[in-house]
């Protein structure tokens, strides 16, 4: 979707503001929001892009003005919701609904270690012939779906070279709407500076951003 | 109440205060406890970790052993997440790991204009101003501008390397070895590689 959070090349946002020797958080609820989103994935109710285009369904006025971890409970509180896993009057009031039965969490304190330790892969180990190869110009397409993808608004219907062939990875744009993984080869193409922002830009500059197959055509 | 009252309560416009929004982070997890659906202790446990023990000195020691160490130097540049894996790091948010080199020539700079994407296993939970709306608008677009910020001047004839962390790839900065580091043993050149070097915001200043 074109939304606010497709933040590269927009002007007015203002000076990167540095706080120096800046705490892990900065308030102890910011640490249990990120436990909370942690935790509840355990339930495996909703995936990584489920819950990245969650964030970007904060209406763009509440977007630019929420902190980070305010959007994170804001998204968690609505997956929660739409997983099933909550219900609405539940979350406003705090309270379970009379005579619910209560669950198991899947995460225990004990298996933190291991389960950050392990990580999640987002890579898929099957045999996909790659559509480019490294050093191949390719053009991005011009797309603007309404739904999730990664593919940025400034870095459509442009021309690049392949840089490198990254694997084959899980495609968010359907892993957030239907959970199809839809794996294909992810590559890190290289654009020339100019090609994305004119004469303005030094042309021995460049941006490289990882692209999926589907976001890609032959130059 | 401002002066632009329309001669009712706007008391209902100011209720973002954090001690509200603080309110209602305990009441949704007193909810998830009481439901079940996640351990109190477990989260203490997440909370610890990103706090205490998952953070820059990961990636700084990273840094110093291929500095010391042009075989792992290598291994590194070629297989980032394996190399990083042979110090002990490695899992959430670092899965599959790019390290890209600086050079007298080549300057790299990480960010994710999308989101906050952030190697976590190297180098802990993401600082506010890389997750900030004016970092993720302007890295990509105006480096040099936002590298000015920070205090850096890159000469004309350097080459940045923008990388936007778009998909699952998580990205650190190998930075230059600075100049009068030649007799350092690798904790005493992991102590001086910070966080802002390794996401390409700052060098890595002479001992």
């Amino acid at each position: 979707m074109n939304g606010v959070h497709d933040m590269g090349g927009m002007h007015g946002l203002g000076r990167v503001e540095y706080e120096p020797n800046e705490p892990v958080f900065h308030a102890a609820w910011e640490g249990r929001v990120l436990a909370m989103n942690l935790a509840t994935s355990a339930w495996r109710k909703w995936n990584l892009d489920t819950f990245r285009h969650q964030i970007e369904q904060i209406a763009a006025s509440d977007y630019l003005r929420m902190s980070y971890y305010e959007k994170w409970f804001t998204a968690l509180t609505e997956r929660l919701v739409l997983s099933g896993l909550a219900t609405r009057a539940e979350v406003e009031g705090g309270k379970p609904a009379l005579g619910s039965a209560k669950a198991t969490p899947p995460l225990t304190a004990d298996q933190v270690s291991n389960i950050l330790r392990s990580g999640a892969l987002a890579s898929r180990d099957v045999a996909i012939d790659p559509r480019f190869q490294p050093g191949q110009r390719v053009r991005t397409r011009n797309m603007h779906p309404t739904g999730h993808t990664r593919l940025p608004r400034y870095a459509r219907d442009k021309h690049g070279t392949v840089d490198r062939d990254h694997g084959v990875y899980v495609f968010p744009d359907t892993a957030a709407s239907s959970g199809d993984e839809k794996p294909q080869h992810v590559y890190s193409i290289r654009f020339a500076a100019p090609e994305l922002w004119g004469e303005q830009a030094s042309p021995r500059d460049a941006v490289y951003i990882d692209l999926w197959d589907d976001y890609l055509e032959p130059a | 109440m401002s002066a632009v009252s329309h001669g009712h309560d706007h008391d209902h416009d100011h209720q973002a205060v954090p001690s509200d929004l603080t309110l209602r982070v305990k009441a949704l997890e007193s909810l998830l406890t009481e439901k079940g659906l996640v351990d109190s202790k477990a989260l203490d446990a997440l909370v610890d970790k990103y706090e205490h023990k998952v953070g820059p000195r990961n990636g700084a020691q990273v840094v110093a052993r291929a500095w010391s160490d042009p075989a792992y130097k290598q291994r590194l540049l070629e297989d980032a997440t394996a190399a990083i894996a042979e110090l002990g790091y490695g899992g959430a948010q670092g899965e599959h790991m790019v390290v890209v080199e600086n050079t007298p020539r080549i300057h790299n700079l990480i960010v994710c204009t999308l989101c906050s994407c952030y190697p976590w296993s190297v180098l802990g939970l993401p600082p506010v101003w890389y997750k900030s709306a004016p970092y993720r608008s302007r890295a990509v677009m105006d480096p040099r501008g936002v590298l000015r910020e920070f205090g850096m001047e890159l000469p004309e004839e350097t080459e940045i390397r923008v990388w936007d962390s778009t998909a699952e790839l998580r990205y650190l900065v190998l930075p230059e070895r600075p100049d009068g580091s030649e007799t350092l043993d690798e904790n005493e050149l992991a102590a001086l590689v910070t966080r802002d070097a390794m996401i390409g915001v700052a060098k890595v200043a002479r001992p």
